[in-house]
């Protein structure tokens, strides 16, 4: 192993509008290392490994491919060097098959790439059918098509963008075999992650980011993840706290045998599943995104309408068949994936915001729009959740993630319901503030309030659920209590295991 | 090297304002070369045009005739605009409201009806709200585009007022011209001012806006109208009913274009006769988007749009200007619009990176 890197950063820096996103960023990576790019949310990650991979430019900063010095107008120039990047969000096309999608962009006759994706399989541990449809494959063989795409063009260095966010455990087992393998064979990779642990098993360096700017340059073995975090975070890992967990009561949703076939080809069928939420409880559903989670949601909200109106019951209320309006007077509140355009209208204020569902809290009179109420309650929403905005008129669209999801969370909690549905609620947010959220929903559970989470987040489910349910390919699993189970058992279910 | 529209984080007022404005200024500036080429003064082009509306008290109030039909009709529009429904047919609704209306003084032509006027304006919103309905109902029973479906309605309307006063309608001592029976003193709207045309049309108008304003910027009912146009995701997630949206934008601008079509009826025409159906429904959806789809801002475009007409037709006669040329203002001055508000909402970033 030379100790000249193949790749090399000084000072690159790149600004989007009034955003640092990159700010005089060094990082140097070795010739079969496993390095760690390691930040929170926001950090500049992303915006880093597009600058590297020639999705963007940077404005200022050089850098280095082997000592010399290139500039990288398009994806295709980092390719030429010898530079691939498997993304977050896969880009495959579901409706071709494995070998028709990797000769997209890998010259060469089918017969040949989907032998050569055979070897490579085998070579690697990448196993996956080159003429199997994308759309019949599982999220971690749709990854191993992305890795195989990549290393068909003889990459000297992969980028992979938060590899493990979408696989379950016993995946990311493998994967990180098959990394070990490449790395063997001289394959220098970058590793993105906010995974502490994982950085500390695989990775021999690892470059710390936090708002934009290089925070350490370590080696993660040598580190525990307390350290890490905090030079991730730049301050103490908030804690959780101790929270008194009390005896469940009624129960206040029951879903019942509920099914419902997929609305398009690429939704999920959801099959016969069944759960039972009491209050003063928080149940967790577990699975990677696009197993139902989405169908799911919309289901027990009322934005799509079950068959039979018993498959759905609030409050021994039959609601199937009832619209969100009607549920949330039941006492239902519901937390949404996708905050703009959906938990919130981005070109409203956020008074007006707090409209959409929080109009029955005294806001209209015979229809008529109270200013002042609506203004009260934003504003009161504002400073109990801790959201960082000029007040009430500022505009949704214009605040980070993060921040409007504290807005969003804050506006269903103060609903007051007796049941209340969160779907992703950590997505995009940055540590401080994702504490800060599970620690309400741990309150509100104290004061007896029945919680259901939606989360691809396992240790966030473990943190804060007393059970757990799985959905795999729209089926549920049986309950497992938290206390009793662990994430391998978890993780096999997430793989498919049935009851 | 790319070009990129940002949205801006906020529109500041003052070019909410200035966006109408400057895209006025652009169109006269564009206007000067065009008239130019056509060889005609062009100076005296554009005094026809936009001063003259103003220079006499009969050019004016027939600024103020114009205003009503076209106020009231966009008004209508504009609250289903917000709402992403694209009612396109307010000509036919138009049209059918002023049928409704014309059966009583047809029937009764000796106005031995008593609440004549009443039950014409009635039977024209009726009309218009029933005839956009079918669109609604195509819309939510079978998610037949409301646009089509109200463009195609216009030409059945226009086919339908063909049969009528080609046919049962046609005044028997009209020397078979194609329209009705003169109207009787009681089916005739009660003037505005002495020996000039406006009539109290123009208050309905102005009433419509205010009720307009009240709904969209105070009411729930206006709320949830926005919030379906600009994010049908969050209308659907706080539970507003979208088939009702649908209907309710729908229903307001057909009542709106009926009314204003039985207005014209009872109005200036005083009969019914073909040239009922002049593009009123078409010109309307260009004073709903010059005045910004905001109640007090159509108030304004309404006026403006107005002035045109008038102006527009003076220019033919008075400065020589093809009825084309006027046509062609007044699409550029929507094109201007456009174009100016799309500078207001976006900023252009140019990306400066130099291909390899």
């Amino acid at each position: 192993m030379s100790d000249q890197p193949i790749l090399n950063l000084t000072g690159v820096s790149k600004r989007y509008g009034t955003v640092q996103a990159n700010k005089a960023i060094d990082l140097s990576v070795k010739p079969g290392s496993i390095h760690a790019v390691l930040g929170e949310n926001g950090a500049g990650k992303s915006t880093l490994m597009k600058l590297i991979y020639g999705v963007e430019h940077p404005d200022e900063g050089i850098i280095y491919w082997n000592g010399e010095p290139v500039h990288l107008s398009r994806p295709s120039d980092a390719q030429a060097l010898g530079i691939g990047m498997v993304f977050q969000h896969f880009s495959l096309f579901e409706t071709l098959n494995v070998v028709q999608n990797v000769s997209l962009m890998v010259p060469g006759k089918t017969v040949d790439l989907a032998r050569k994706i055979n070897e490579l399989g085998e070579r690697f541990g990448l196993t996956v059918d080159p003429n199997a449809m994308v759309h019949t494959l599982s999220v971690g063989e749709r990854q191993r098509v992305e890795i195989i795409r990549c290393l068909l063009l003889n990459p000297k260095l992969l980028i992979l963008d938060e590899p493990t966010s979408v696989l379950p455990p016993q995946s990311v087992k493998l994967l990180f075999e098959t990394l070990r393998k490449l790395q063997v064979d001289g394959t220098a990779i970058l590793f993105i992650s906010h995974k502490l642990e994982e950085i500390r098993e695989l990775c021999d360096e690892a470059t710390v980011l936090r708002g934009g700017e290089v925070t350490g340059l370590v080696d993660p073995r040598e580190h525990d993840a307390l350290a890490l975090a905090q030079m991730m975070i730049g301050r103490e890992m908030p804690h959780l706290g101790v929270s008194t967990s009390v005896v469940p009561g009624e129960t206040q949703l029951r879903i019942s045998n509920l099914s419902h076939p997929r609305a398009t080809r690429f939704g999920t069928t959801l099959e016969n599943i069944n759960l039972d939420l009491r209050a003063g409880q928080i149940i967790g559903i577990a699975g990677i995104s696009g197993n139902g989670q989405q169908e799911l949601a919309a289901l027990i909200s009322g934005e799509i309408r079950a068959h039979q109106p018993d498959m759905i019951v609030i409050k021994k209320q039959d609601v199937g068949c009832l619209g969100p309006m009607q549920r949330r007077e039941l006492g239902f509140a519901f937390v949404p994936e996708e905050r703009l355009g959906r938990g919130a209208v981005p070109e409203m204020s956020l008074a007006d915001n707090s409209l959409l569902t929080a109009h029955q809290k005294g806001m209209l009179w015979r229809g008529i729009i109270k200013r002042k109420v609506e203004k009260t309650f934003t504003r009161r929403c504002i400073e109990q959740f801790d959201v960082r905005t000029p007040g009430p008129d500022a505009e949704a669209g214009a605040m980070s993630g993060g921040n409007l999801q504290k807005f969003i969370l804050g506006r269903e909690i103060m609903l007051s319901p007796d049941v209340m549905l969160v779907s992703q609620p950590t997505w995009g947010v940055d540590v401080g503030a994702a504490t800060a959220i599970r620690r309400r929903l741990l309150e509100m559970r104290s004061q007896g309030a029945a919680i259901l989470v939606i989360s691809e987040e396992l240790e966030e489910l473990f943190e804060i659920c007393d059970v757990l349910h799985v959905l795999h390919e729209g089926r549920l699993s049986k309950a497992l209590p938290v206390a009793e189970t662990t994430a391998e058992k978890v993780g096999t279910f997430m793989l498919g295991a049935k009851v | 090297m790319k070009l990129r529209l940002i949205r801006r984080d906020a529109a500041s007022r003052l070019a909410m304002f200035g966006a109408p404005v400057l895209a006025l200024i652009l169109t006269c500036m564009t206007s000067l070369v065009l008239f130019a080429l056509l060889g005609v003064p062009a100076g005296k082009a554009l005094h026809s045009l936009l001063l003259k509306p103003f220079l006499s008290w009969y050019s004016f109030t027939e600024v103020l005739l114009k205003m009503a039909p076209l106020l009231l009709i966009a008004q209508g529009l504009a609250i289903g605009f917000r709402a992403n429904v694209f009612n396109i047919g307010a000509e036919g609704q138009f049209v059918i409201g002023a049928l409704c209306a014309s059966a009583f003084p047809v029937y009764f032509p000796e106005g031995n009806f008593p609440l004549m006027l009443p039950a014409m304006i009635i039977a024209g919103g009726v009309g218009g709200t029933i005839y956009a309905g079918i669109a609604a109902g195509l819309r939510i029973r079978f998610g037949a585009s409301e646009i089509l479906v109200t463009l195609m309605l216009t030409f059945i309307a226009i086919q339908v007022l063909n049969y009528f006063l080609l046919g049962p309608w046609k005044d028997p001592r009209g020397f078979n011209f194609p329209q009705t029976v003169m109207f009787p003193e009681n089916a005739l709207l009660p003037l505005l001012f002495e020996n000039v045309r406006p009539n109290i049309s123009l208050i309905f108008a102005l009433l419509a806006s205010l009720f307009a304003y009240l709904m969209m910027e105070h009411h729930f009912r206006g709320y949830q109208l926005r919030t379906s146009g600009l994010s049908p995701k969050a209308a659907l997630y706080a539970g507003f009913n979208a088939p009702k949206m649908i209907l309710l934008s729908l229903a307001l601008s057909g009542l709106a274009a009926g009314i204003a079509g039985a207005s014209e009826v009872a109005g200036p025409l005083g009969q019914l006769q073909r040239s009922v159906a002049t593009g009123y429904g078409y010109a309307a959806i260009i004073v709903a988007y010059v005045g910004g789809l905001r109640p007090l801002g159509i108030i304004a475009s309404s006026f403006l749009i107005s002035v045109l007409y008038i102006g527009g037709d003076s220019a033919t006669v008075s400065a020589g200007l093809p009825v084309a040329a006027v046509e062609v203002f007044q699409g550029m001055l929507l094109a201007f619009y456009l174009l100016t508000f799309t500078f207001i909402r976006f900023r252009v970033q140019i990306d400066r990176s130099v291909s390899a």
